[in-house]
């Protein structure tokens, strides 16, 4: 770019960005100069519906036109796919009642999802989410975003966070951390500015419950234990609306609506609606107007309360169990966050003002407050942030399996990570060369009860007598709560080879085959974005010409000269819209070249009237 | 799955690996909570893995080695009861599982009468509760002794030179008072388990 660099070389640096990840919408947040801010999409939204649709022409897309797209082509779209992260068929059946998850017969260890006629695994269709994302924050930006903080809830198991990170891999991504909703949350509110002490960060969204207590101290903020619900949230009170109206429709208009997914949508609709207006109101409306039928339906705050009563007591029991992890009583919490779209209702204020005694702060958007923490996080890693840290917990127990099927615990949970432990293993029979080793997540005693996260299998031990061999295993959760494994002889020092089945998600080899397929249909994109690159470049370089063309220093070249630079000018403006990012790449180039010179004269004139002013002075 | 294995290799840091020179502390059983959690945020702000996300390869494994370190340490640290089994452990004292499951010699009628009780009440005889509440409060009253002989111990073996006969002897009796410790610790979780079956499985699991 020749001298112009001076103009534009500093803007062009990529940027670390932080993206909320949710059930119901999605948000990217950058760190500006004064603090964490949403970046808006190109229609000025800040918040993208998490949906992801199949679109006529074979391009699947994301946000609003996807959410348009799931009520007049649901059976090409998906919703509320976070609720299927690192699950297995077996898990979501229960889902499946309330969900019109359609999944295909082939899925096992991973839910393949059918959007019209092909199939996607749930970090695919997250991966479309947070491509564009990626995309809207490079086109507010101005600059390349390569890397991101996502966040997750809290209570992710080790699967589901693993299929979080794939997601942003296969979106081109890297992702530099995994954070925990509540935590980010607590980071936006800058709360250590002024607060020594002890906090907790209630998070009700869509999809998921987490509860966090976090000790303050000068800028750092160390979770002191965590816990949750990865199913419990607003969803389970649209489905519990949603019932309610659809047995009133069977009963009003004499037919089941449930098998009719546009008619679902529409009612689903209405009664968020009718939710969110609860809040405000003391008394909505649920109504559906459907192929040429009426549905109405009046309901008073009085009578919301009592039907989600239960589901706000099931939120208190994990906040119980968290306050005794912490060995913290309710009176010892001095402030109180609330996280996520289901705390602006009042019954759930009043629950958690009656738990903490204390009153919540609400100051921040409660659906925006985790993207503006993880934009913080992003700071922190960039290393604008220097007065800020995390230290995070894992919320779930790591353990082995042990004789009778029962569990050996490693790593408790709630312990501060990254955290490691080390085991020893020998072989049971003469000659033995291989050990296999069952590893879970979860509290409960007995395997069938806990998670299985993956088998190891220690491959070619030197053959021994039994109980000879010493294996010496390490159990490492890093920084984003996921977990690694790495192996050694322990009489030889040795590192030892371990092949690993996972239990649930993606393989290696998975992974490497989308982000390849991704690939090639991605060319085609990026042709287009080249394009688009060198448009905006173009604009730059056209842009500082004709300023330079007002500059005094024009009107000292000669004539030649001035030619050359309107002509390379005319040229660029020429290939402009051709659609060919090489031609216009060329003549920017060649405007590059003839206005050399002339950038030359200016920094001269320029640098010449510095030193007169410093003269004066 | 390559996240389990990303190119870690086994740690060969040159990284202390015993938590007292990591946290540059004597090797000490009294440990003054403040000054131990003022040293792990300290730690905390020189190695965690977010302030070197821009650094090199090698550098970003040392440092996840060396607040994996900092984080096992400080959780081992600031419990007297793990730290001890820890700096038992360090001077060549095993705490052996296998002791804890013989019945300590003081304990033997309580225990026996307590598997009665306990026996009863699995049967539905509820009339066994009374019993079991009041043995309740004598396991909470003996770990309670023991904690504070735990103190005492911790004072003479801190007391003691390095290594001596004085500090061996020491180390012995806190094997002693732990296992001791230890096997109460199961009778309190068994009777509390009969006495509230909720918690006979911790919060369930939610996964």
């Amino acid at each position: 770019m020749g001298t112009f660099q001076i103009d534009f070389g500093e803007s062009r640096k990529s940027k670390i960005v932080g993206i909320d990840l949710g059930t119901t919408n999605s948000l990217v947040a950058e760190m500006g100069l004064t603090g964490p801010r949403i970046v808006e999409d190109p229609e000025g939204r800040k918040i993208s519906p998490s949906v992801v649709s199949l679109a006529e022409d074979g391009h699947l897309v994301a946000g609003e036109p996807a959410r348009e797209l799931l009520l007049t082509h649901p059976e090409r779209t998906a919703y509320s796919v976070k609720r299927l992260m690192g699950r297995g068929v077996a898990d979501i059946q229960e889902e499946l009642k309330l969900f019109p998850f359609r999944v295909a017969e082939d899925s096992e260890s991973v839910i393949k999802l059918k959007l019209g006629g092909r199939t996607f695994t749930p970090p695919e269709i997250s991966a479309v989410i947070l491509r564009q994302l990626k995309d809207n924050a490079e086109a507010a930006l101005g600059v390349p975003v390569n890397e991101a903080v996502i966040t997750v809830p809290a209570y992710f198991n080790d699967a589901q966070r693993q299929a979080t990170k794939d997601a942003g891999r296969l979106a081109s991504l890297e992702v530099l951390r995994l954070v925990n909703e509540p935590t980010a949350a607590a980071l936006a509110y800058g709360l250590d500015k002024r607060n020594n002490g002890i906090i907790a960060v209630y998070d009700f969204g869509g999809g998921t419950f987490d509860i966090s207590i976090l000790r303050l101290h000068d800028g750092i903020f160390e979770v002191l234990a965590t816990n949750g619900d990865t199913h419990l949230g607003g969803d389970d009170i649209d489905n519990l609306l949603l019932n309610i109206a659809l047995e009133d429709v069977q009963s009003e208009w004499g037919e089941d609506l449930s098998g009719d997914s546009e008619g679902v949508q529409r009612l689903r609709r209405a009664v968020i609606r009718a939710k969110e207006e609860l809040s405000f109101t003391p008394q909505a409306e649920i109504q559906l107007e459907y192929k040429g039928r009426r549905y109405h339906r009046a309901m008073d705050r009085a009578l919301f309360e009592r039907l989600i009563a239960p589901i706000v007591e099931r939120t208190l029991e994990p906040c119980r169990a968290c306050l005794a992890d912490a060995n913290i009583a309710p009176g010892q919490i001095e402030e109180v966050v609330l996280v996520g779209g289901s705390t602006r209702i009042p019954l759930v204020r009043a629950a958690v003002e009656r738990l903490f005694k204390a009153k919540p702060h609400t100051e921040l958007n409660p659906d925006e407050v985790v993207a503006l923490g993880a934009a913080v996080q992003a700071g922190i890693l960039a290393g604008d942030v220097e007065d800020k840290l995390l230290l995070d917990v894992t919320p779930l127990s790591l353990g082995i399996e042990i004789m009778g099927g029962v569990i050996s615990k490693l790593i408790h949970r709630n312990s501060t990570i990254p955290a490691s432990a080390t085991e020893t293993f020998t072989t049971a029979v003469d000659g033995q060369k291989n050990v296999l080793i069952h590893v879970l997540q979860g509290e409960r005693e007995l395997v069938k009860d806990c998670r299985s996260l993956a088998r190891f299998d220690l491959k070619d031990i030197q053959p021994l007598p039994a109980g000879l061999a010493r294996i010496e295993v390490r159990f490492l959760i890093d920084a984003n709560g996921i977990l690694n494994v790495t192996a050694r002889d322990a009489r030889t020092g040795k590192e030892q080879s371990v092949e690993v089945k996972p239990s649930y998600g993606l393989t290696e080899d998975q992974v490497e085959a989308m982000i390849r397929e991704s690939f090639d249909k991605a060319e085609e994109d990026m042709r287009e974005r080249q394009v688009r690159e060198a448009q905006v470049e173009a604009d730059n370089i056209l842009a500082a010409t004709e300023k330079a063309q007002r500059h005094q220093t024009w009107l000292a070249l000669n004539n030649d000269e001035r030619a050359a630079i309107d002509s390379a000018k005319r040229d660029l403006q020429n290939v402009y819209h051709s659609n060919d990012h090489h031609a216009i790449n060329r003549n920017i180039e060649a405007l590059n070249r003839a206005t050399q010179n002339l950038a030359e004269q200016m920094m001269n004139t320029a640098v010449g009237s510095a030193l007169k002013g410093t003269k004066i002075d | 799955m390559r996240h389990f294995v990303l190119g870690l290799s086994w740690p060969v840091s040159s990284l202390s690996k015993n938590f007292y020179d990591f946290f540059g502390f004597d090797r000490k059983l009294r440990v003054d909570p403040d000054a131990l959690q003022k040293r792990f945020y300290e730690l905390s702000r020189q190695w965690h893995p977010d302030r070197f996300s821009r650094k090199s390869v090698s550098e970003q494994e040392q440092a996840l080695e060396a607040t994996a370190i900092l984080n096992d340490g400080y959780r081992t640290l600031r419990d007297p009861v793990k730290r001890a089994e820890y700096l038992l452990a360090e001077e060549g004292f095993p705490i052996a599982e296998q002791r804890s499951k013989d019945v300590p010699p003081e304990l033997l009628e309580e225990v026996f009468d307590l598997n009665m009780a306990l026996e009863e009440l699995k049967s539905g005889d509820d009339d066994a509760k009374p019993q079991l509440e009041s043995a309740r409060g004598n396991f909470d009253a003996m770990r309670a002794g023991i904690d504070k002989d735990l103190q005492q111990l911790f004072g003479k073996y801190d007391a003691a030179e390095s290594r001596s006969e004085e500090a061996r002897q020491a180390l012995q009796e806190i094997r002693g008072a732990l296992n001791r410790r230890r096997y109460i610790e199961n009778l309190i979780r068994d009777v509390d388990r009969a006495l509230d079956p909720a918690l006979a499985e911790p919060l369930e699991d939610r996964l």
